[in-house]
């Protein structure tokens, strides 16, 4: 309990825009306008055809909803703070990163190769190093997972510098 | 009843469900909502029955396997084992493993076969009631759903009611069902078709928890030694029965209404079962009727959430909205034509979930000691596995890379939020109610003719707005409640 107020003390004492209330009241006030802005350029059915409400109308009501729902915990978290959340570690960023890698070799290259990467890259940054489970994670479970989903379910995976190797 | 399931597919199907569920439950961080998601691409070479079967057998398992992990390592396999820590570690640690099992194993047994009783009598009933429902009665229930969730679903019910919101505004994407306009689309052709379940399922739970398992890697758990599961002795069962017969309703009333299910009905049948105990002071210290209350309630929620799942298509939790997604992939639509068209369907069902809690309760018995082996798989090697899987079966239902980078995008949004407080939970049911509120709620206004207080002259409706205010209203009364003791 001494713990979470005095997270609560350490999230108050910071200036307002980097307090994380302020950050994700920002961000999704900064989203959500940028959603209703572009339900504006929806197409609408012209007077004659339309029955009940235009397309636009139900998003644009959700929208306000989020944005009137935000703003509200924000001002609850003046009286309230929120605990400040622990630093995020360096294998989050790592992993994240992975997740680009991953996204960058998949249009390239290969997608079975963008998953063995991404698990070798996790596993090691994850702190394994022993080589045969290295081996396992990037190369022996995708394979075994590529059998499995090409020949028991009949799924054809984008072709890549790997996958073609079997195919053709 | 039981008829379609003496066929040994199913059978073998109902095996698998419940060993793979009992594995998801005990690896924390996994459960059945994400097997649920991870298994529903393989459920496509099923026929419909099976693949229903399986994937409640795994919610079944999946349940109950949560309270292993939690009695051995002092961390819930899923969040509605969260409970069972308070009094399961502290037994553990006494040397009394395997009494906390047992008393687990048969408190979820009775708990889960209480619930599938009240699942085949009360879903039909609830389904015939329907049968009065139009457009407007099922937008006001759809409503319903949505602020129940918010207010007593875990954390804050405004931050549950802004991920609700998201969740329909998600469904929203893509073409409109009623015009064919695009609408949140920005050119791209793939969004037309709108976002799958899949992708935003998989990412919400599987990747943003292998996000959260990223800065937990540092992390040491403390395993309790299990020699042997033990069938509770005469006293446990003299001190407890009541308990788990409460706890067995308690978990099966919150299981129907639309919340997360489990997980509340365990810490209400945990909070139940001290006030009504003898001794309150031993609860937190290891006591059997914590485990008890904690255990038939979390499992008594499985069969209470299929009650609106399948006889109003409202998913009453996370798991149940991927049950419910797999009733639709294979083409059945729940709601009271099931009931009236396909028992035999559903027969099969309620079959399967009542064998599963058997199997559930023989698996634990005799196998609780390799299951909890399981927990020994190093995060390094388990996730990056697991990576492979999600990304394999999120292409697989529509062959489109889109869907794996859709998935990794509410992936990374799915930890951002359970980091600042928001749940996931109302973002897949409000995805998965998003069609039938908006649908409902259009078509409601053409009936109307655009005059939206008509609906306060249908009394079905206006009935569900009242309890919608009430629900919305009782967070606010909870708290001002807490404040003054």
């Amino acid at each position: 309990m001494k713990n979470v107020q005095d997270k609560k003390r350490a999230n108050k004492s910071l200036p307002f825009f980097f307090r994380d209330e302020f950050k994700v009241f920002f961000i999704i006030i900064l989203v959500s306008i940028f959603l209703l802005i572009s339900t504006f350029s929806f197409d609408k059915v012209p007077p004659i055809l339309n029955r009940g409400i235009q397309p636009a109308t139900f998003p644009k009501g959700l929208l306000v909803l989020i944005i009137i729902l935000t703003s509200f915990i924000y001002f609850l978290s003046f009286k309230n703070p929120w605990k400040k959340e622990k630093k995020l570690p360096k294998t989050f960023f790592l992993t994240i990163l992975s997740f680009i890698i991953f996204i960058i070799i998949s249009k390239t290259l290969d997608f079975f190769l963008a998953i063995a990467v991404l698990s070798v890259f996790v596993s090691y940054n994850w702190g394994e190093r022993r080589i045969f489970y290295l081996l396992l994670v990037s190369i022996i479970f995708p394979f075994v997972v590529f059998v499995f989903f090409e020949m028991i379910l009949g799924l054809r995976f984008p072709p890549g510098i790997i996958t073609n190797l079997y195919y053709y | 009843m039981m008829a379609p399931m003496f066929s040994s597919k199913l059978l073998l199907v109902l095996l698998f469900g419940t060993l793979f569920g009992l594995i998801l439950g005990v690896l924390p961080g996994l459960g059945p909502t994400t097997g649920g998601a991870l298994i529903l691409p393989f459920t496509m070479t099923l026929d419909p029955l099976s693949a229903v079967v399986l994937l409640t057998s795994i919610y079944c398992a999946g349940t109950y396997g949560g309270a292993i992990t939690a009695v051995l390592i002092n961390t819930p396999g899923t969040p509605a084992a969260a409970a069972t820590c308070l009094d399961g570690y502290p037994l553990a640690q006494k040397g009394e493993a395997g009494r906390a099992l047992g008393m687990a194993t048969v408190s979820s047994t009775v708990g889960g076969i209480f619930s599938v009783i009240i699942l085949v009598f009360f879903a039909p009933i609830l389904a015939n009631l329907a049968y009065e429902f139009g457009q407007p009665e099922y937008f006001a229930l759809a409503i319903f759903g949505l602020t129940m969730l918010a207010s007593i679903g875990e954390g804050s019910p405004i931050k549950n009611l802004i991920a609700g919101a998201f969740g329909i505004l998600i469904s929203t994407i893509g073409k409109d069902f009623m015009t064919s306009i695009d609408r949140f689309t920005y050119g791209i052709n793939e969004l037309s078709v709108g976002i799958g379940f899949i992708p935003v399922v998989v990412g919400l739970f599987a990747i943003s928890e292998m996000l959260t398992q990223s800065t937990l890697l540092d992390q040491v758990f403390k395993r309790v030694a299990l020699k042997a599961v033990k069938l509770p002795s005469k006293d446990d069962y003299k001190k407890t029965w009541k308990t788990i017969l409460r706890s067995s309703g308690i978990g099966s009333f919150i299981g129907v209404l639309p919340a997360e299910g489990g997980t509340v009905a365990s810490l209400i049948g945990y909070s139940e079962a001290k006030r009504f105990s003898k001794n309150p002071e031993e609860f937190g210290k290891g006591s059997i009727e914590g485990i008890a209350g904690a255990e038939a309630a979390n499992n008594a929620a499985t069969g209470g959430a299929m009650v609106p799942t399948l006889a109003l298509g409202i998913p009453g939790s996370a798991t149940t909205a991927v049950i419910l997604t797999g009733l639709i992939i294979h083409g059945v639509r729940p709601g009271p034509d099931l009931f009236r068209e396909q028992p035999e369907f559903l027969y099969g069902i309620f079959g399967a979930m009542l064998i599963a809690n058997i199997l559930f309760f023989i698996f634990g018995f005799f196998g609780a000691k390799i299951f909890a082996r399981i927990t020994l798989v190093p995060n390094k090697i388990l996730w990056p596995m697991i990576f492979a899987v999600s990304v394999c079966g999120t292409y697989s239902l529509s062959q489109s890379i889109i869907d794996v980078w859709i998935m990794l995008f509410f992936g990374v949004l799915g930890f951002f939020m359970r980091r600042y407080g928001f749940s996931v939970v109302p973002v897949i049911i409000g995805l998965i109610l998003g069609e039938l509120v908006e649908g409902t709620l259009r078509q409601s206004l053409v009936i109307f003719d655009g005059n939206w207080l008509m609906f306060l002259t249908r009394p079905i409706a206006l009935t569900f707005f009242i309890l919608s205010l009430i629900a919305l209203a009782f967070p606010l009364i909870r708290s001002k409640k807490d404040k003054k003791l």
